[in-house]
């Protein structure tokens, strides 16, 4: 089943939604390994000035799709154009246009914090004085100042992917692709990450990126969920929750487990999640009142409260790969 | 014999002139879901591997399971279940094949192997992936094997760095329900994790930052005392703070 919003279903090839440039244009993509489809029939774009994000279970053929927009890797069938340009016809020039870090990302573990970024910078000829700016707003969301003299061999795993993703940043591509930057990142990293990556943004910068953290897909202008090879939903964030179809609730109690064990047992029910302190459960239709008083009785002093809540992205990921798995496996 | 599955008192840890891990206090109950969270380089893996007794301390006290990190690494080796960040897994060997492995380093017997190795790929829904090669497996199934491969000798004691980095929201669930089915049955689970939502299924959290525990208490507590609804709200709030107090905190040269 695919969801597309309206602003997708409009195909122009050059223009994207109002206009926009398009700088990545992915058409009927596909990729094989032997008898397994990792890729199957992927059409994406994205636009100048916008984030999108690819999400979706282990497996789905997120980090395929990346490296075959990237030219790392042929696709079996299908066709990617970056900034216009086939990329099986220029490789090296699409490589040189796209910043890309990939999930296993090379640092020198010998050179210093400091002396990473400096390489990096000289490889992509970065000026001197970008090169200072680029430097503050790295270190502003990295935090690594203070860890500056340190070999990068020596670094936590976090710090290493902080320090990889300041070095794929220190240039600005027109077109970024991003293969879970923030894998083991802290909140608090991540939280000024996703502000550094609005602000290129804003700078005209097209970026594709990849994450297992909803409240990041949440960030992004448009998302696509794949599964299994093939995108099985796509829109705006908004767009996916207000196409969320079922009833959804939020659960205070005293015993969460025991919450979820019940409300697993009721007809009706599609589906119960934990989502830190409280419980979520989306039913086919809207209960009744009188129903809702017979499971405050079933549960004394264990069901607490519950309130009606429009979904997260995260409701909707969870609900999505629910229905496809039903159905294909 | 104390009560308490971990307990350590001003335990450091030295890199030369770094201070990694600095005078830390813990006192974590058997059965506890004890969550640790701090920014990356914080000394949360550090710490771990001391309590694993895979690193010697430079100062302090602990001991995990009753025993000195000192002079009983060994027997506490025996009585944890280690799931590292970089967990330890054979690439070239099937998923069936890596469980009997550890189940050798361990001394299990084959019966007992066989029987565990069965509950096993049933809990963790690995029975239809048995003979597959683990290098083919996603990260979600990986990281669901190394912590079978981990619980394989049925510790009292299992330490978790950071088991769910990139792993997506059903498959971190599923994971979490086997870590509180274990921990209903008086394991005890030292999980450290970057996703704030997985804080509040700890029955108590300690936020460290700079090698120093700044914060220690249950989730709801926490957010009663920051006045924030979220845990996340509550860790940026608590770093930001700290941040202010170490503007100046530089690494030796």
């Amino acid at each position: 089943m695919e969801r597309e919003t309206k602003r997708l279903r409009n195909r122009n090839q050059l223009k994207h939604g109002s206009g926009v440039q398009v700088l990545i244009d992915i058409e009927k993509l596909s990729r094989d390994f032997g008898d397994i489809q990792a890729v199957k029939s992927v059409s994406l774009k994205v636009g100048a000035g916008e984030i999108v994000g690819l999400i979706g279970p282990d497996g789905a053929g997120k980090t395929t799709l990346m490296r075959m927009v990237c030219a790392l890797i042929p696709p079996t069938s299908g066709t990617v154009r970056v900034l216009d340009q086939d990329v099986r016809e220029h490789p090296e020039r699409v490589r040189r246009e796209i910043g890309y870090m990939p999930q296993q990302f090379s640092l020198y573990a010998d050179l210093t914090v400091e002396q990473n970024l400096h390489f990096f910078a000289d490889i992509f000829q970065v000026t001197r004085e970008e090169r200072e700016k680029r430097l503050r707003e790295l270190y502003r969301f990295s935090r690594l100042e203070p860890f500056r003299r340190r070999a990068a061999g020596a670094l936590s795993g976090g710090m290493k992917q902080k320090l990889a993703l300041s070095c794929a940043l220190i240039h600005r591509p027109q077109v970024l692709v991003l293969d879970e930057p923030t894998f083991g990142v802290d909140p608090l990293s991540r939280q000024e990450f996703w502000q550094l990556l609005q602000q290129i943004k804003q700078e005209g910068t097209g970026i594709l990126v990849s994450t297992a953290y909803m409240d990041e897909a949440a960030l992004c202008d448009r998302v696509a969920l794949m599964h299994r090879g093939r995108i099985i939903a796509r829109g705006a964030p908004d767009d996916l929750i207000r196409q969320f179809p079922y009833p959804l609730f939020r659960l205070e109690g005293t015993d969460l487990r025991q919450l979820l064990e019940f409300f697993r047992r009721i007809p009706g029910v599609r589906s119960t999640t934990l989502f830190g302190d409280a419980l979520h459960v989306s039913f086919d239709e809207q209960p009744e009142e009188n129903q809702w008083q017979q499971w405050y009785r079933e549960n004394p002093g264990i069901l607490l409260h519950h309130q009606s809540i429009s979904p997260t992205i995260e409701d909707v990921f969870l609900e999505l790969m629910k229905e496809n798995n039903g159905s294909s496996s | 014999m104390d009560t308490y599955a971990v307990l350590t008192e001003k335990l450091s840890r030295h890199f030369g002139d770094f201070v990694a891990v600095d005078g830390v206090t813990l006192r974590v109950s058997t059965g506890e879901v004890f969550g640790f969270l701090g920014p990356n380089g914080a000394g949360k893996t550090t710490l771990i591997r001391m309590l694993c007794g895979l690193l010697k301390p430079t100062s302090g006290r602990a001991t995990v399971g009753g025993y000195d990190v000192y002079r009983e690494s060994e027997r506490i080796k025996q009585h944890i279940g280690y799931m590292s960040q970089r967990f330890s897994l054979y690439g070239d060997l099937t998923v069936q094949e890596n469980i009997d492995f550890y189940g050798g380093i361990y001394g299990l017997s084959r019966e007992r192997v066989q029987r565990k190795r069965e509950e096993l790929l049933s809990t963790l829904h690995l029975g239809r992936y048995r003979n597959l090669l683990t290098r083919d497996l996603p990260l979600g199934f990986k990281q669901r094997l190394a912590l079978g491969c981990a619980m394989l000798h049925e510790p009292p004691i299992l330490f978790l760095d950071e088991p769910t980095s990139g792993v997506d929201p059903a498959a971190r669930r599923a994971f979490w329900e086997v870590i509180h089915a274990t921990a209903r049955q008086g394991t005890t689970i030292f999980v450290t994790t970057h996703f704030m939502e997985e804080a509040e299924y700890c029955h108590r959290v300690a936020i460290m930052n700079f090698g120093k525990v700044v914060a220690l208490d249950s989730p709801g507590s926490l957010k009663t005392r920051y006045q924030k609804s979220t845990m996340q709200e509550v860790f940026v709030a608590i770093l930001q703070q700290e941040g202010a107090n170490s503007e100046f905190r530089e690494e030796p040269a």
